[in-house]
């Protein structure tokens, strides 16, 4: 019998190990609904599978008898929008400044300092200026995310940038580079995997700042639907929108783990 | 073409005296191999040959000139590691110095003058045999073949002077055989004065024209960073082969030769 951390699963057996978790939930939750059911068969709090169902079936395939439009639908589109368009600032905005910072002195002794104590302001403690200048629209929720997202990537892109080897910057002089040459040949194409990575780390909390903006003011958007149907305990809306998030996070971070590997083929060898 | 002189050389950090009163004069197109115990100033010699330290005192001159004090196209630069870009393969390794010489705002060549450009790096690659390798990225590499392509790099711009900071320290001896005689090779048909730093005392004696040891000459065992090192040998070997081979008019006709290549590419 070989020790314990000599044993390694197989393809298929890594598979049915990393599905056991998640099986073992979906267990649990239905044994408990089914025990919920039984005593009260108008619970609330956790449906049962039909009632998931039917309320699942006429939030994403029928049109909603006041707005016309199919609520899930139009919800996820309002969201990602949102989110896309914020990563989107995020990712150019900290790619331009961190590299900047990273790799010439003069402006990370000026900026660093600065970029890191507006990384530490909590973002939701000033939605609520984010509201009054910017008003209740997409602009003050897309503002919320960025102010939460581009410090922290602005912060992690500079170091990677500083972590560049000299060696290498000292190379790149010798050959003739300038230092415009050297960001955008030498700099930049290494900084885009960390980036990626970057965005992957950030994507939990771009949900958490894109949630909290829609729960307070919004007029459509998934975390909107969430807080507007809580105040009917309504859980068949909730949990599936829920999971729905969850699996849109999921196939955003491996996408982006997919074009990584794609655009930056030499980051994956380096380890 | 160039002559390094050193007057009255000192580097001092704060009360810790590295090299004192250096003086050198090395003319053009040797190949001066450095040798010392560590922490003896070889490399920050080295570093300001390179221009990334500045003399404390005295004078450090490239041709009669003072040299700049950054990093440039004049002086190349072999590292023991990390020379390499490892997000560039072989050949786009290669071609960055081109590229860096020709396109000033995108660092990239396009058309005509990227098809010229990489006929020059293929040439370099094939002649150092790596031609096949021209698509693998450094990490796919061994060390060695990871220092052959460094080396060749640093000489795609010609520069004048060629540093070479322990380039061979990591690797295994068969290895290191094959690239003394590209070495040698490359500085036979380059133009240039190389200055390389080694552990390897045969090494030093096997490559170099001249031999230079770096040590201190007093030590204080209560203060010893109090003096620094200079240059306790000068030893010049192999006259005869080097005056053999570069007599005067040769050296005319490759520069020539070098000159039209240059003016076909550009």
């Amino acid at each position: 019998m070989r020790r314990l951390v000599n044993r390694h699963p197989g393809r298929g057996g890594a598979l049915v190990l990393g599905a056991l978790p998640f099986l073992l939930l979906v267990c649990v939750y239905l044994f408990a609904s089914h025990l919920r059911a039984v005593a009260n068969a108008d619970d609330k709090l956790l449906p049962t599978p039909s009632v998931l169902a039917s309320t699942i079936h006429s939030y994403a395939f029928e049109e909603d008898s006041r707005s016309g439009s199919v609520l899930f639908w139009q919800d996820t589109r309002a969201s990602l929008e949102r989110l896309f368009i914020a990563l989107g600032l995020s990712a150019a905005i900290g790619l331009v400044f961190g590299v900047v910072i990273g790799v010439i002195p003069l402006v990370r002794s000026t900026l660093a300092p600065f970029v890191a104590a507006l990384s530490m302001i909590p973002p939701l403690a000033i939605l609520p200026i984010l509201f009054i200048v910017l008003g209740l629209g997409e602009v003050a929720k897309i503002a919320l995310m960025v102010i939460g997202v581009m410090p922290v990537i602005i912060r992690d892109l500079a170091l990677r940038a500083g972590e560049l080897p000299s060696e290498q910057l000292i190379k790149a002089q010798t050959l003739g580079a300038s230092t415009w040459q050297l960001i955008v040949r030498v700099a930049l194409p290494q900084i885009w995997p960390r980036l990626i990575d970057s965005l992957r780390l950030t994507l939990g909390s771009a949900w958490l700042f894109l949630i909290a903006a829609e729960a307070i003011a919004s007029t459509e958007g998934l975390g909107y639907r969430i807080f507007l149907v809580r105040r009917y305990l309504a859980m068949d809306v909730i949990l599936p929108y829920v999971v729905w998030i969850t699996l849109l996070a999921f196939a955003t971070d491996w996408l982006l783990k997919w074009i990584r590997s794609r655009a930056c083929p030499w980051a994956e060898m380096a380890h | 073409m160039a002559r390094v002189t050193a007057r009255g050389l000192w580097k001092t950090y704060g009360a810790h005296v590295v090299l004192e009163n250096v003086n050198l004069e090395v003319d053009d197109h040797e190949f001066v191999t450095i040798v010392g115990a560590s922490g003896c100033g070889k490399t920050t010699f080295l570093k300001m040959l390179l221009g990334i330290e500045t003399p404390s005192r005295g004078k450090l001159l490239i041709d009669g000139q003072p040299f700049v004090p950054e990093p440039n196209a004049d002086r190349g630069i072999v590292f023991q590691r990390y020379s390499l870009f490892p997000h560039l393969t072989v050949l786009q390794n290669v071609l960055l110095g081109l590229e860096f010489e020709r396109s000033h705002i995108l660092g990239r060549l396009f058309g005509v003058s990227r098809r010229n450009a990489m006929a020059n790096a293929n040439r370099l690659l094939e002649s150092i045999g790596l031609g096949s390798a021209r698509d693998k990225y450094p990490a796919q590499l061994s060390g060695g073949v990871q220092q052959r392509l460094s080396i060749a790099q640093s000489v795609i711009r010609r520069p004048k002077l060629l540093l070479l900071d322990e380039p061979f320290g990591a690797l295994d001896p068969g290895i290191t055989l094959d690239l003394h005689k590209l070495i040698l090779e490359l500085w036979a048909a380059n133009e240039m004065t190389i200055f390389m730093i080694t552990h390897d005392v045969r090494e030093s004696f096997q490559l170099g024209t001249r031999l230079l040891v770096f040590d201190k000459v007093r030590v204080d065992p209560q203060a010893p960073e109090a003096y620094g090192a200079r240059i306790t040998y000068d030893l010049r070997l192999k006259q005869k082969k080097r005056a053999g081979r570069f007599s005067a008019p040769a050296q005319e006709v490759s520069t020539q030769e070098s000159e039209s290549q240059q003016s076909k590419t550009a």
